[in-house]
């Protein structure tokens, strides 16, 4: 590694006592420690003339110390000092009152500090109005049961009204997440290191570079090693090292590759010169030029993303519309009727059986499909097998249907939106290089794909598929042959409905689920179906796909109000040259 | 493929027609009730949000009738429903006036529905309470604005973001709905923003349509944009359904409030409501209202509303409030007048004071806009805002804005002799024009 050792492992010969000799902040409460130090702090340390910068290299040495040793339990003097110091939360009147106290309890540099703070952060801390005692809240039922705020120890249950919520506002949780990461820097789970040296990255300093020289020296993970060396970088750009330091930490930086980089980087150029701003100068060419290529795989993927959403709410269509030829306006309903199928499977699991909610959508779909098949086959019954071959009327009545179901879904459930949560394996996103890919988009692709899978093979390889495309390439001759054809017709009906149901389970992942849900999909199904070749479900797949792809390629130039137009626009022509969409269908079936 | 679609706008209008006259009350002809207009969407689109606000009329009427009602009379609300169908506001809003005699009309949430109904009531002269936040630049004889108006929500937010506890905020996404309210308001916070220094390289503008709901071009453009090493943060103007796609997809590409904070100026509890809120903690809000204010007022009406509405998740948000306000003038005002005519209730409605929900006094002024204290909020892990930030005292609403040069010489004084919603200061003449 390019970067000089620290300045405590370079001498390591002064005794620790001498530590102690001008600071008591907090390694005279933990003589012990220190006698047991396998790295003492050097003599560098010793010799510095001011008091202020020996009070954070005492501190940082300390947590040298304390990652070496691992956590040991605070002595009683420094729980006492800790507690005092919390109580102060109980007075701040404000944001920046509260502030100082947390600036004051991270300066002890004691581990134990870690869960008042993280409980801080997340608006867990509060007052008892009674006595004006700190602890830590957690909401069980109507009560909140009240923590001790150190050892985290039950010390009660209170009502709501008998305390204070300690507020808390971006600010202050950012304050409270870079103290935090300091001092979460040998946690022994590799994934706070992790995020700690993330932390530290974000936010520079020159006085991490000594306990991330610790760090480093103790970390065994060659991947959480990396990324300390990274933070280190960042804060020796911020330090008043030498310029060798800098540009070796310019090369580590740069070679990080991602935005955080060159964020830093950025800043690292506008407030340096010579050769560091050169180096920095060059460095930030070279990552623009990777993100850009990065920058065109994300715009495939969120178009092959934005694909298989337009598929999956196509996909239903494209039986009803493409293979039944029924101009199907309800075809949004059927899948906000799926959406909503998932949110009462999941208030009933939530309400019932709280440790099923991973399974939620899977319960849902057999569910949605059912609703939606049933509501298709009575649309189906009782008024489209009337209006087969008036088109105009189908499409009427259907829009009717569609109105219909909206307000009765209104009036039951509501206008407002409902919430549908996500399965915690659906949630949050995975880094490839520098593409961030969701999970719920990427289990979305899966399921778009599996449910045209086996569409596909229901239409091609069983016997009702063929009874279905018998009645569709030429219902006489099917009829005579035995086919009993309005089962088929309602059948199939059934089919595609229940398709856009299981569509809208995935859909309530991503978007509302309000009565309006079915209206934001018509459109884009119809344009699916009919760019892609009405009466082909390859058509289907291929159509979605290139429209996602046009769309997200266009949207970072275009803007998304622009790009849409310009793709209908596209669309139009395209329907103009080819008025059977990509896939046309040859044969009788066409000119019937 | 022409001829359809204009029959299915056929169709849908005349579903919506009969829809609304299902909807409206048999109109008696008896002396002895008031009768006030509720004009919000009970179907279509904006029925998501004006649906509350008709429920909250409803309740505010059962309230003032069981305190004697109004002039010895009981009020009658009558309810239609414009079903989400702009010109359907202006038809109804006309059968109110005409023909059920309506004393005073509450509602519209879109500008472009307050637009279409603006030539009714100025020709049939009647009073609109329009109870929503807009981009301002109008101040009309009939109409009182209870929403805010940008000075009473946009430009505190950004003052806020700039501020220390705010983060010190210098690169600015401004992310909307292609409609006339984003555009007007990022106009003006685009001017003010430069007024106060920033570069325009800083600035990112961007539309995205209505119901918007595949955000992730836009969020990863906001993150681009947000590394480049200075602070960040995003002023929204998205509005309904597109707000909870862009939340999820914000939450799920791991961008924190601690990082990159979204101010929105049209998310309240009740859009937080169809969302798990644990990833957008810290984010922000701007109103003039939050459920979580913590006054006797308040804490009264939730309580009635829980039980008017018979469900106590129910939330209550800044519009309702807005009503609550703006009812409450108008009952004063017509006891001040001693009549229901409209003509005397537009003199009498200005100075009149009323308490609001959060704690103090809201007054009418002559521009025909209130006076709101302004409240940052930031998103709680259980769907509700806690206030972070709140103005020292009341902000009087200014239709027309200062910093876009149109309308900067503009201003609206409704009482005698001016009696001009757009004089000109600088010409001296009443009739200046604004943005849009």
């Amino acid at each position: 590694m390019s970067q000089p050792a620290s300045a405590a492992a370079r001498e390591p010969t002064d005794p620790p006592g001498s530590v102690v000799d001008f600071s008591t902040t907090w390694t005279a409460t933990r003589p012990g420690e220190l006698v047991l130090s396998s790295s003492p702090p050097g003599r560098e340390v010793s010799t510095l003339k001011s008091r202020q910068k020996s009070m954070v290299l005492t501190r940082a040495i300390g947590l040298t110390l304390l990652l070496l040793l691992g956590m040991l339990s605070p002595s009683n003097a420094a729980e006492a000092d800790l507690r005092a110091i919390i109580a102060k939360f109980a007075t701040a009147s404000n944001f920046s009152a509260t502030e100082a106290v947390v600036r004051e309890l991270v300066a002890t540099g004691d581990t134990a500090v870690e869960r008042p703070l993280g409980a801080l952060a997340e608006g867990d801390l509060y007052v008892r109005k009674a006595d004006s005692l700190v602890f830590i809240g957690k909401a069980a039922g109507g009560s909140v049961a009240l923590l001790d705020p150190l050892s985290g120890e039950k010390s009660g249950d209170a009502a709501k009204s008998e305390i204070t919520k300690i507020k808390v506002n971006n600010t202050l949780r950012r304050a409270i997440r870079d103290a935090l990461g300091t001092l979460t820097l040998g946690a022994k789970d590799p994934a706070a290191r992790i995020a700690a040296a993330d932390t530290m990255f974000k936010t520079p300093d020159a006085t991490n570079i000594e306990p991330l020289d610790a760090a480093i020296a103790s970390e065994t993970v060659g991947s959480v090693k990396a990324l300390l060396e990274q933070a280190r970088a960042a804060s020796v750009m911020v330090s008043d090292r030498p310029e060798a330091d800098k540009l070796a930490a310019v090369a580590l930086i740069g070679g990080r590759g991602d935005r955080n980089a060159l964020s830093l980087l950025t800043a690292v150029e506008a407030n340096s010169e010579g050769a560091v701003k050169d180096a920095a100068t060059a460095a930030i060419a070279n990552i623009n030029s990777t993100l850009a290529l990065w920058d065109a795989g994300q715009n495939i993927w969120y178009g092959i993303s934005l694909g298989s959403v337009l598929l999956l709410a196509a996909i239903g269509l494209a039986i009803t519309f493409g293979v039944m030829g029924v101009i199907n306006m309800a075809h949004g309903e059927m899948v906000m009727l799926g959406a909503y199928t998932t949110f009462v499977v999941q208030e009933v699991i939530r309400n019932s059986f709280p440790g099923l909610f991973d399974w939620s959508l899977v319960i849902a779909l057999p569910l949605a499909f059912s609703v939606a098949a049933l509501v298709g086959l009575v649309i189906e019954r009782g008024v489209i097998r009337f209006l087969y071959g008036r088109p105009l009327e189908t499409l009427l009545a259907t829009w009717g249907v569609s109105l219909i179901l909206q307000q009765a879904v209104r009036t039951i459930f509501g206008p407002t939106n409902q919430e549908v949560g996500n399965p915690s394996w659906m949630s949050g996103s995975f880094g490839i290089g520098q593409l961030a890919v969701t999970w719920n988009r990427l289990w979305i692709l899966v399921f778009a794909l599996g449910v045209f899978a086996v569409l596909l093979y229901v239409m091609k390889r069983t016997p009702w598929g063929l009874q279905m495309r018998a009645v569709t390439a030429n219902r006489r001759m099917a009829a005579s042959m035995g086919i009993r054809t309005p089962w088929v017709d309602a059948l199939t009906f059934a089919l595609g409905s229940g398709i856009a149901g299981i569509a809208g389970v995935a859909l309530s992942q991503i978007d509302n689920v309000s009565p309006n849900l079915g209206r934001g999909y018509i459109i884009d199904s119809f344009m699916v179906v009919v760019f892609g070749g009405v009466g082909n479900l390859w058509g289907t797949l291929v159509g979605a796909f290139s429209l996602g792809i046009v769309n997200k390629f266009l949207e970072p130039y275009a803007g998304a109000v622009l790009g849409k137009i310009v793709v209908l626009v596209l669309i139009i022509l395209f329907i103009q040259k080819r008025p059977r969409g990509l896939f046309a269908l040859k044969g009788r079936s066409v000119e019937a | 493929m022409r001829g359809s679609f204009s029959t299915i706008t056929k169709m849908l209008s005349a579903g919506a027609v009969t829809a609304g006259l299902l909807m409206s009350f048999p109109a008696r002809a008896a002396d002895d009730t008031i009768k006030v207009g509720i004009l919000h969407s009970l179907s279509g689109t904006m029925a998501i949000s004006e649906t509350t606000l008709k429920d909250a009329m409803l309740m505010l009427i059962d309230e003032q009738n069981a305190k004697g009602g109004l002039l010895g009379k009981k009020l009658e609300a009558v309810v239609v429903d414009p079903a989400s169908n702009w010109p359907l506001f202006a038809e109804k809003a006309r059968e109110l006036i005409s023909k059920d005699k309506v004393a005073a009309v509450f509602g519209c949430w879109t500008s472009v529905s307050r637009k279409s109904v603006l030539p009714v009531f100025s020709e049939l002269d009647n009073i609109l309470f329009y109870p929503v936040q807009y981009e301002g630049e109008e101040s009309e004889r009939n109409v009182f604005y209870t929403g805010a108006a940008p000075n009473q929500q946009a430009i505190p937010a950004v003052d806020y973001l700039m501020s220390e506890d705010g983060g010190s905020v210098k690169r600015w996404v401004l992310e909307g709905t292609d409609y006339v309210y984003p555009r007007t308001t990022n106009k003006i916070l685009e001017a003010y923003l430069k007024a106060k220094g920033v570069a325009a390289e800083d600035i990112m503008v961007n539309y995205t349509p209505f119901g918007f709901s595949d955000w992730q071009t836009e969020v990863s453009a906001i993150k681009k944009f947000g590394s480049a090493g200075k602070k960040t943060a995003v002023v929204s103007t998205v509005n309904g359904d597109a707000n909870v796609p862009f939340y999820k997809e914000l939450g799920n590409q791991g961008i924190k409030a601690e990082d990159i904070p979204v101010m929105a100026f049209s998310v309240g509890e009740e859009e937080l409501a169809g969302l798990d809120t644990a990833p957008l903690v810290g984010h922000l809000a701007a109103w003039n209202y939050f459920q979580s204010i913590d006054t006797p007022e308040n804490a009264k009406f939730i309580a009635d509303w829980h039980k008017f509405i018979k469900n106590d998740k129910r939330t209550t948000n800044d519009p309702m409030e807005a009503h609550y306000v703006g009812f409450n003038m108008w009952v004063k005002a017509v006891e001040k007048a001693g009549t229901t005519d409209p003509d005397k209730v537009i003199d009498a409605v200005i100075g009149v004071s009323v308490p609001n929900l959060t704690g103090g006094y809201s007054t009418m002024m002559p521009n025909h806009h209130i006076t709101k204290p302004v409240l940052i909020g930031e998103i709680q892990a259980d769907g509700q805002f806690e206030t972070v930030s709140q103005t020292p005292g009341l902000v009087m609403g200014d239709e027309w804005s200062d910093y876009l040069a149109d309308s900067k010489d503009l201003i609206s004084d409704w009482r005698a002799p001016l009696s001009c919603g757009n004089f000109n200061v600088a010409t001296g003449k009443c009739g200046g024009k604004g943005t849009n």
